[in-house]
């Protein structure tokens, strides 16, 4: 038995039910106050600027030549027409640069003296292809290898604008391959290593699945830029939905088509923006998930 | 069945000299227990045996095979000794079942039932075979850990090593871990545990070295180093850990 006043007791439990908690009700101002406020300084802001646009003395002009209802009817379809191009451009840059970036991270990550050449290889070829503009890329190869004239390969400059943006893009992917690569914790190389697992198996079945997931957020940004750079072929002539718009300035004098390709983008780019979120936000709740 | 002999075993981390030319033999079916101040060589001593570390001098063989011959092939080492690490090292995107399957299948070629089969098998020794289809991450460390000691049992090893398993653990976890660990020496593994649970060490070694700058400065059986230790440097560094906060 303690002693009294040595201050060690047993501590009774308190008397009655707890105390509810605090208000189960639907707060109307949490609920609607945050809409409010952002409605009201959108509406305030646009407004502002469109008051200041539309006032200026040129406003007229303007307005008739990038935002003329009729001559953007009439440029659509061939505007559409130039983005299913850059669309399908995109789409197989994708896969391109999804593979080839892979490649050229997993040189790069290679470990042992015997891999160094290629290590070295890599090193120049990003720093080559992420140094030089990749519009100054796309016009080399776009104008400089059809004019070459070799025997057996393509001819087209669409082909090799691709090839240059493939080149570019994948020299930004590869470093982002990397980051995620690098990211992998040192133990996992090491467990891997004591199960008897190859280099190679290492890397195929413990560090990139993990590497992959770590660089998510960061590929499906490119995802998204690359649909608008597809728009650089255009310089070599590529028909795609700026240059069909610059076509019909050209012979309209009227550039409300670069406002409906513009729309176009837009119209891609946002949902893919969307779901690039939403890729996102899932892969982060399940990690949550998982650590909880 | 295996015995493992070292012999004037060196490795240098740059120009830092971590492990100074280490002799120690150990019998089949005995539990050494390494203990020492971080940084005494311990950890690096225990992965030069299944060559996670490469060493810069010395050797270290089994049965009197050396551990880098080429009659171990690629991967024959790896299924002689196993080791669990201190912070588990499951691989995360895979389930604790294909954490266990993914050598025997990737490496040696079992066929997935026969892998699966046995990987339940091993699961249900260590009262983990309900938690085959979750992820390590869903797991408390505890589990986890039961875990990363089932896929190093998979292809059965004669030698274990084990890596301060529990010291990432918390403190009302470590027992089960303990527990395991005690259960496999009973069945005849020969075990090299680098530890900084004392009582542990007490329990469950044969043997105790204790490491100072790379180098075994003192060893014997564990009643005689925790009790009579002999070097100045154990008695402090014992009377560091078994009495913290006294000197």
């Amino acid at each position: 038995m303690p002693q009294a006043g040595s201050g060690h007791r047993l501590c009774p439990p308190p008397e009655g039910p707890p105390p509810r908690p605090r208000k189960a009700g639907f707060d109307w101002r949490a609920a609607f106050m945050p809409g409010l406020i952002s409605s009201a300084s959108i509406i305030v802001v646009f407004g502002t600027l469109a008051w200041l646009v539309t006032s200026a003395d040129q406003w007229p002009r303007i307005k008739a030549q990038f935002f003329n209802i009729d001559h953007m009817i009439a440029a659509a379809p061939r505007v559409a027409q130039g983005f299913l191009t850059n669309l399908q451009v995109w789409l197989i840059a994708l896969a391109c640069i999804a593979v080839w970036a892979l490649v050229l991270a997993v040189l790069r990550s290679l470990r042992g003296p015997v891999f160094a050449p290629f290590r070295l290889m890599v090193v120049l070829y990003i720093d080559f292809f992420r140094g030089v503009p990749a519009l100054l890329l796309v016009i080399l190869f776009g104008f400089g290898i059809p004019a070459l004239n070799i025997p057996g390969l393509p001819n087209s400059g669409l082909f090799w604008g691709g090839v240059a943006m493939v080149l570019s893009y994948s020299a930004y992917v590869a470093e982002i391959y990397r980051s995620g690569i690098d990211a992998v914790h040192e133990g996992q190389r090491a467990a891997a290593k004591s199960l008897g697992l190859s280099e190679w198996q290492t890397l195929i079945y413990a560090i990139l699945p993990q590497a992959l997931r770590n660089v998510l957020p960061a590929l499906m940004n490119i995802v998204v830029a690359l649909q608008k750079d597809v728009a650089l072929l255009s310089v070599i002539g590529v028909r795609d939905a700026v240059r069909e718009a610059q076509i019909y300035t050209a012979t309209t004098f009227n550039y409300s088509s670069l406002v409906v390709a513009a729309l176009l983008f837009l119209l891609a780019t946002i949902p893919m923006a969307r779901i690039a979120d939403w890729v996102n936000r899932r892969d982060r709740a399940r990690r949550l998930q998982m650590a909880g | 069945m295996s015995e493992i002999a070292i012999r004037g075993l060196t490795k240098y981390f740059g120009t830092n000299l971590v492990l100074d030319r280490v002799d120690l033999d150990i019998k089949a079916h005995q539990v050494v227990c390494l203990i020492g101040a971080s940084g005494s060589g311990k950890s690096t001593l225990l992965r030069c045996i299944n060559r996670l570390v490469e060493p810069d001098a010395g050797t270290i063989t089994l049965d009197g095979v050396a551990n880098d011959a080429p009659q171990f092939g690629r991967t024959g080492l790896q299924s002689k000794v196993g080791i669990v690490f201190q912070s588990y090292n499951l691989f995360p995107h895979l389930t604790v079942l294909a954490n266990l399957t993914l050598a025997p299948c990737k490496v040696r070629g079992m066929p997935r039932r026969d892998a699966e089969a046995r990987a339940h098998e091993v699961l249900a020794r260590f009262g983990m075979e309900r938690f085959a289809r979750t992820y390590p991450e869903q797991l408390s460390g505890g589990q986890q850990q039961r875990v990363a000691i089932a896929r190093a049992m998979m292809t059965t090893p004669d030698v274990l090593l084990l890596d301060e398993v529990t010291a990432a653990l918390d403190p009302e976890l470590v027992g089960e871990v303990l527990a395991i660990i005690r259960d496999l020496k009973t069945r005849g593994l020969t075990m090299v545990i680098v530890t900084h649970e004392m009582g542990f060490a007490q329990a469950v070694a044969d043997r105790v070295c204790f490491l100072s700058g790379g180098r075994i400065i003192e060893e014997g059986p564990p009643e005689a180093i925790f009790t009579r230790p002999l070097h100045p440097t154990t008695q402090g560094f014992l009377a560091r850990v078994l009495e913290p906060g006294q000197s």
